[in-house]
């Protein structure tokens, strides 16, 4: 049986095409508050219950709960606030509102609670420092001073470019059914695949029925490979080496909060969501710079017993000479001069420069598919 | 603040001797005191419970559809 969602069910907070229409068309009597993209992002996974049990902005209890015990009230492990940020309110506690992005209507807000925040204390806890340096700090140091909880009801979607790799957790659930698989182990990403993602993927894959490889879409920084990108070279390394019954690709729109150990359980949550009963922790998971020590995201794992997804730990893979093939440091007993490690930056330059990078680096037709791009990375 | 933090926890009995016999047992290990220790392991007891219970199924209608845009998608055959 594939995990079981999150708080015991699969949210869905879609409007039907009946309600829909009628509060379309009465938009004038709503409040309204624009949200960016990001925010309209976040909407659409709550509302198809990719992060489930939440069913819309955390209410204060809820988010100072989250803070100081990383689980909401009712005790359900949550580790990364949820939250909408206003400005200033111009509506009150327990009005519908409408939140736009740009002209569209995405969703229907019902306010629950409007509260202040302190933001030292929201980075210090979340993000374990107070930095403006950190991507994930600097974003919440330039939010608005309230926020506002309550249940969401979504109206319309964004356009998504990549809606045919898009697959929501009722349907990733309808899917590893059909397809026969009890145990999945899902891998998060947001890179082209080099041969020690392989090597992961594949260590994770032997003890389980299939493999859900779930990169994140959304907004990136320069010099990131560009969403079609990763797609198309995934979509070659499934092609000449992933057995076809075994593994699925389909993506999920989401921006990376650099957290670390926090947003790995949360990226473990969203998996388990989707059906996934393992999850494979990376070395420094959503890090960035040196915020976090290497394995600080494993340890996290286990202030949660009651997570409801195992995750696997599985340490970066190298080339070793010796080995004569792709192993990690658990397995391999040689010293460093025998090891070929991969260095994300390295492959970079070579891509961008056209050279072809080693066989033990990179596959071939994942290094051509990406290739095939003009520029393959975000400018 | 501290008062707000107190009405967050509750008390339980529990016998005096499975008491001291958790406090030897954690010694030199990650927790902190025997609380934790008994939030942890009912907390893993409870989860596991759960998950033996049914899932919630869907109606064949709704599973219907979702196969169809699978397929449509080239994800099932
Ligand atoms: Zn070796």
């Amino acid at each position: 049986m594939v995990s079981k969602p999150h708080g015991g069910r699969i949210v869905r907070r879609v409007l039907s095409k009946k309600t829909k229409e009628r509060i379309l068309g009465e938009v004038h009597e709503y409040p309204k508050i624009s949200v960016d993209h990001s925010k309209a992002i976040e909407i659409e996974n709550i509302a198809h219950g990719v992060y489930s049990p939440l069913t819309g902005f955390l209410t204060q209890d809820d988010y100072l709960s989250v803070l100081d015990h990383m689980r909401l009230t009712d005790d359900t492990p949550w580790t990364i606030p949820v939250i909408l940020e206003i400005s200033r309110p111009d509506f009150s506690e327990g009005d519908a509102i409408l939140l736009y992005h740009k002209d569209q209507a995405i969703a229907r807000m019902h306010v629950e609670d409007i509260y202040r925040y302190d933001k030292k204390e929201f980075v210090e806890k979340v993000f374990k420092t107070r930095d403006a340096n950190h991507p994930g700090v600097v974003r919440v140091y330039s939010m608005g001073d309230y926020l506002i909880g309550g249940e969401i009801e979504l109206l319309n979607e964004l356009k998504n470019p990549f809606a045919k790799y898009t697959l929501r957790p009722l349907e990733t659930r309808v899917l590893f059914k059909e397809r026969g698989w009890k145990t999945i182990v899902a891998f998060q990403t947001r890179n082209v695949p080099h041969l020690g993602h392989e090597y992961v993927q594949k260590a994770a894959l032997t003890f389980v029925d299939g493999l859900f490889i779930n990169p994140v879409l959304g907004r990136k920084k320069s010099g990131d490979y560009r969403d079609e990108v990763i797609i198309k070279a995934y979509e070659a390394l499934f092609r000449y080496y992933y057995p076809r019954d075994a593994a699925v690709l389909a993506t999920v729109r989401y921006e990376m909060k650099y957290a670390g150990p926090r947003e790995a359980v949360h990226h473990a949550i969203m998996r388990k969501n989707f059906g996934a009963t393992h999850f494979i922790v990376g070395r420094d998971h959503a890090g960035v710079g040196n915020y976090y020590s290497p394995y600080e995201a494993w340890d996290i794992f286990e202030e949660f017993p009651d997570l409801g997804i195992t995750p696997m730990f599985i340490k970066e893979a190298f080339y070793c000479k010796k080995c004569g093939g792709m192993v990690n440091a658990k397995i391999c007993s040689h010293s460093e001069e025998f090891r070929e490690r991969i260095s994300g930056t390295r492959l970079r330059t070579m891509i961008s420069e056209g050279i072809q990078p080693p066989e033990q680096m990179m596959r071939k037709e994942v290094f051509e598919a990406i290739r095939s791009f003009s520029n393959p990375f975000v400018e | 603040m501290g008062d707000e933090k107190e009405s967050k926890y509750t008390t339980v009995s529990i016998p005096k001797p499975l008491y001291e016999k958790i406090k030897a047992r954690i010694e030199g290990t990650g927790f902190t005191s025997v609380s934790d220790y008994v939030t942890y392991v009912l907390r893993e007891v409870l989860a596991s419970l759960e998950e033996e219970e049914k899932e919630e199924v869907f109606s064949k209608e709704e599973e219907e559809k979702v196969k169809e845009r699978l397929r449509a998608l080239g994800y099932l055959d």
